[in-house]
């Protein structure tokens, strides 16, 4: 299987956020950084020790956090809270509601360890409803990126950015396969394998996978579009139109529950605009288990081949 | 809104809303006539305080209890961080003593030596279900927040001058290593006799019979209620 991008590299993507939060500590004098006991898991090591003043340790206390993140942003700071997506979003709902997303806040809500490749801790922690909760709410921009060198770049592009921000990365070691260089861009869907029969819209860890099922296809004569869809909320509606106009059906892709995820977001803008067959690869109202990344994703059908396979339905029913 | 330079105040028990707007418009930062708008459609004066309307003076909302003392955290911490030496103060309500957030920001509070911080409490003893003793009794306050490294007075909020003396003593305690509490005991409806000590007008008007008997037996009306 020849995939049309290759990687010599693989690394998690929470790094990615620990390399751009302490590039931000050199660039951003008014960025604070904030934890609730996880500061090794977040990997905010160095951005700790070039600033310690600008460092707030919480301790297991996630809803001061985001508190004291609304009140340091009222004061015209930029914080950035870390801790796992689980316990930035669920657990705190309601202070991020009020506090932050109400009280238009300049708040940045980082969060690790999102969705089932978490492992071995097991559903309480493999949150899958975080992107949907976060995407309800009004004012917050949501972003899933898909390797560290994309996490990197959307760190260091939310400082920037005036409003409130869901940051949502994992634990996994991954395939690096996007520019070190790039720079990131809010809201816009990335085109990375230009297609014709059928459109794959990727997010966070499933773009690779979607990057492996283009090359599968490609070999059983199937042409696949392969865009990332890095921002769920602003969503790229003309980029998403404008490739299923072309290639006539689609199929999501993403760690998280179908219900409120991303495939929901494409459907809502197809129904509401030009309705062609979309399928969706999401965790199916479950909760996750313990075990490997990889046997997990396999599990719950988020592999490569459950995107072949969903791709090829999609082509199935535009056709009949 | 980022307050810098001066003392900055967040309300964390947001339905004494009218309170606060009434306080709000006769200092100056809003016309008035506008508070006959509260609570009506189009209005700045929100139900519960709002940023979104853009109401001057209001820099958090606040409504679902808990979390006002978080934010004053952060705002006091933010001075810290920009060697700003003036003051975050906050009031809370009693019943809202309950809410476990309350006790993640004073365990915070006073192990991280936030200490250009006055936080205040209405003790009225009275939450919508009735009288806070039997609701969830809140023990003693005063030792709770001693006990998580807080300094502590305490106050009588009916009475004007004996507060506002409270609060030079809480102004003169911080920068001292410790956030300053005051916990100020109040009368619910002080000076109006059907009012007075109950819960039952927490969250009700009184109809303009009622009204005029209130305003009748209160000495100071500041004339144009």
């Amino acid at each position: 299987m020849a995939t049309k991008y290759t990687f010599t590299e693989k690394k998690d993507t929470r790094s990615g956020f620990g390399d751009g939060l302490t590039e931000l500590g050199r660039t951003h004098p008014n960025v604070v950084a904030l934890c609730a006991d996880l500061v090794g898991s977040l990997k905010m090591a160095d951005f700790i020790k070039e600033n310690p003043e600008r460092f707030i340790q919480t301790g297991i206390a996630e809803a001061n956090m985001m508190g004291i993140a609304a009140g340091l942003a009222t004061a015209g700071k930029i914080p950035f809270t870390g801790t796992f997506a689980n316990f930035s979003t669920g657990r705190v709902y309601d202070q991020i509601r009020q506090s932050i997303a109400y009280s238009e806040k300049n708040v940045k809500v980082c969060a690790s360890h999102a969705g089932v490749t978490l492992g071995e801790d097991g559903a309480t922690h493999q949150i899958l409803e975080d992107m949907g909760m976060m995407k309800m709410l009004p004012n917050f921009t949501v972003i899933n990126p898909c390797d560290y060198n994309q996490t990197k770049a959307a760190t260091i592009a939310i400082a920037d950015y005036e409003g409130p921000v869901y940051l949502r990365f994992g634990r996994p070691k991954w395939p690096i396969f996007t520019d070190p260089n790039q720079k990131f861009e809010i809201g816009k869907a990335l085109k990375l394998i230009e297609g014709t029969d059928v459109t794959i819209f990727a997010t966070g860890h499933l773009v690779w996978k979607a990057i492996e099922a283009e090359a599968i296809l490609q070999e059983q004569g199937i042409s696949a579009e392969v865009i990332n869809i890095h921002t769920i909320k602003p969503l790229d509606e003309q980029a998403i139109l404008a490739s299923v106009a072309k290639t006539g059906c689609a199929v999501s892709a993403e760690e998280h529950q179908m219900a409120g995820g991303l495939g929901e977001s494409i459907a809502s803008t197809l129904a509401r605009n030009e309705p062609k067959p979309l399928e969706m690869v999401a965790v199916n109202d479950q909760f996750g288990e313990s075990g490997k990344p990889e046997e997990l994703l396999d599990k719950y059908g988020l592999s490569t081949e459950n995107i072949v396979e969903k791709a090829k339905k999609a082509i199935q029913r535009k056709n009949s | 809104m980022e307050g810098k330079g001066e003392d900055m105040f967040f309300l964390s028990n947001g339905h004494i809303s009218p309170v606060w707007y009434s306080v709000l418009a006769h200092a100056g930062f809003f016309d008035k006539k506008e508070l006959g708008t509260f609570r009506q459609i189009n209005s700045r004066l929100q139900g519960h305080p709002a940023t979104e309307e853009d109401l001057p003076g209001i820099r958090v909302a606040s409504g679902s209890l808990g979390q006002g003392l978080s934010v004053s955290i952060g705002a006091a911490l933010s001075k810290k961080l920009d060697k700003d030496d003036s003051l975050v103060y906050t009031l809370m309500g009693d019943g809202e003593q309950q809410e476990g957030q309350v006790w993640e920001a004073v365990m915070f509070a006073g192990s991280k030596k936030v200490d250009n911080l006055i936080a205040t409490i209405d003790y009225n003893g009275q939450q919508i279900d009735g009288p806070t003793d039997e609701v969830n009794p809140l023990g003693d306050l005063k030792a709770k927040y001693e006990a998580f490294g807080w300094e502590v007075i305490t106050s009588d909020g009916n009475d004007l001058e004996g507060l506002a003396a409270a609060f030079d003593k809480a102004k003169a305690l911080t920068g001292k290593g410790k956030p300053v509490l005051n916990l100020m005991t109040t009368v619910m409806g002080k000076g109006v006799d059907f009012m007075e000590g109950t819960h039952k007008w927490h969250g009700i008007a009184p109809n303009d019979e009622q009204l005029a008997d209130a305003l009748n037996q209160l000495e100071e009306t500041l004339g144009d209620y």
